[in-house]
């Protein structure tokens, strides 16, 4: 079993089918959903963790590649601009998972751990410096 | 014992000895205090953070025909007119016009005078909108045109109250989320804000005001400014620790410096959720190794700090003096802190990561022989404590 983490962008089109249904019961996968959003536009954004056997996740690839759905694998809904962060560490106490971490307490650097990051949207609303922003 | 023209002659023929405020802690740990003080000429001191008293002020040059500007935007953020033909000043935390400010709470205070400030450092194009009442000598009524800092005949920073010695930590004891200028503050003291560069910053470094007084040179954002008068609300008369440490705001200084030498990466406009909008800057201030009580004063750690933990809920609006208790600056780097028993999250919005490369670069500076150091002209008032607004029915007067 492995777990991997996608974006979803379905396009006014697609919003109406029942996709993540099949993703579920055909290929036998675990979704957790950390985040979806439908825009005025009708236009939705999807953020979800995939668990299941590797052979079915790329089979459900194929399937999803069936419609016009864009699959992002790198992309995520929440960017950390590190050009934008000053390192002030506002957003730690708001962070609930630590993806945003001071690992070095000499330097005090903020880092982001994306993979800890389960799009909260908390440092959002938190930073003052629009380091931390949501695609959508 | 060094002069301030020795030190300055090693400067300038590139040889002096110069570590950053956290360097020298353990350099004096090893060589002692006596064989230090001889070695080392300049500790640099430096912090990131808000200040919200910045401003500036700027000169446009005149239009033709001319105008007495008497209402200005820039960017749609009002600039005070109430001063010479085409000068304006510009506050850091003067809102947009028609920014709802908190009518939709919390308010988002997405851009404001800092942005505008951090705007015009970066070298972007902004609009000018200005109204006049016309006059026989300045007959324009209104004008609307772009520039950038460059087109400006001076762009001068000012921060009337900078580098706060020390400064409180927010805590909220009630039940309810509170917006503050030190961020949002989670109900039964579920996390807590800090606010300052502990044993980097400058005032912490000179608790006495020995070397940092008025005619200072400063880092001030990259660029050569000064120390031009005791911060607003200097009030050194406060209760300090064994070392002479603060053990609250206490002295302050005010700054200037030229804005066109400024670099943007450490002048940054913020938004603070449900408070408004502010400026931060990084300011760097070097101190003259005169002699070893000079440097031992710079030896200070960050657990020798401590800085009051108060209610933003209601002692600090309220103005009760209650301070909860006092924590050190060690403690709050840790990310979690006991207040009261009671282990706390901690969010802090001075950046010691930028103070520390602040450091770095005025060391790098005085090092290449850029940057000397300068005895005050006069010095910060050591003995004065804070007033307050008494509201009172009016006393003489006819
Ligand atoms: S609050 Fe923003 S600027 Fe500050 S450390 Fe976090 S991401 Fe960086
Ligand atoms: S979105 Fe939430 S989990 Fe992700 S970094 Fe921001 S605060 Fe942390």
């Amino acid at each position: 079993m492995v777990t991997k983490k996608f974006m979803l962008y379905f396009p006014k089109s697609e919003t109406e089918k029942p996709i993540i249904y099949h993703l579920v019961k055909d290929y036998n996968l675990i979704i957790n959903i950390f985040r979806a959003k439908i825009t005025p536009e009708e236009e939705g954004f999807l953020v979800i963790d995939v668990t299941g056997e590797q052979e079915n996740i790329d089979k459900a690839m194929v399937f999803l590649s069936g419609f016009d759905v864009q699959i992002n694998t790198r992309k995520k809904g929440l960017i950390y601009d590190s050009t934008k962060c000053t390192h002030c560490g506002n957003c730690l106490s708001h962070c609930p998972t630590q993806a945003l971490f001071i690992e070095n307490h000499q330097t005090m650097e903020v880092i982001f751990r994306e993979n800890l990051c389960i799009e909260c949207l908390a440092c959002v609303k938190n930073c003052p410096y629009n380091a931390c922003s949501s695609l959508f | 014992m060094k002069s301030y023209e020795e030190i300055n002659r090693k400067i300038e023929s590139k040889k002096a000895v110069v570590l950053t405020a956290e360097e020298i802690i353990d350099y004096v740990d090893k060589k002692g205090l006596d064989k230090a003080a001889e070695e080392v000429d300049v500790v640099t001191t430096a912090s990131f953070g808000p200040m919200c008293s910045s401003g500036c002020f700027l000169n446009f040059g005149h239009s033709k025909p001319k105008i007495r500007m008497t209402e200005a935007w820039i960017q749609d953020v009002g600039a005070y007119t109430g001063i010479a033909a085409v000068d304006v000043y510009l506050g850091a935390t003067q809102l947009r016009h028609n920014d709802p400010a908190n009518m939709s709470y919390p308010g988002d205070f997405a851009y404001g005078g800092g942005h505008v400030i951090e705007d015009l450092i970066a070298g972007k194009e902004l609009q000018l909108f200005a109204l006049s009442y016309g006059t026989d000598e300045y007959p324009l009524r209104e004008i609307r045109s772009y520039f950038t800092i460059n087109d400006l005949n001076q762009a001068i920073m000012v921060n009337p109250r900078n580098c706060y010695q020390n400064y409180n930590v927010a805590i909220n004891c009630s039940d309810k989320p509170i917006y503050t200028y030190l961020g949002l503050l989670k109900p039964n003291m579920k996390n807590l804000t800090y606010c300052s560069a502990g044993q980097l910053s400058p005032l912490l470094n000179d608790p006495f005001y020995t070397t940092i007084g008025v005619g200072t040179r400063v880092w001030l954002a990259g660029a050569q400014g000064h120390v031009y008068a005791e911060g607003t609300q200097h009030a050194p008369s406060s209760q300090r620790n064994d070392l002479g440490v603060p053990m609250e705001g206490a002295g302050t200084l005010a700054l200037t410096g030229d804005m066109k030498k400024m670099n943007p990466r450490f002048v940054r406009g913020l938004s603070l959720k449900g408070y408004g909008v502010s400026l931060s800057i990084g300011v760097g201030i070097p101190i003259p190794i005169l002699n070893k009580e000079i440097l031992k004063q710079t030896t200070i750690r960050d657990q020798d700090i401590f800085a009051p933990v108060i209610d933003y809920s209601h002692d600090y609006p309220q103005k009760t003096g209650k301070v909860l208790c006092h924590v050190n600056y060690s403690d709050l780097k840790k990310g979690e802190v006991d207040i009261l028993g009671k282990q706390v999250a901690v969010s802090s919005l001075s950046s010691y990561y930028t103070a520390r490369e602040i450091a770095e670069l005025l060391k790098d500076e005085i090092k290449r022989g850029e940057f000397t150091v300068t005895q005050p002209i006069s010095y910060l008032p050591r003995e004065q404590s804070f007033k307050s607004l008494n509201i009172r029915e009016k006393q003489n007067g006819h």
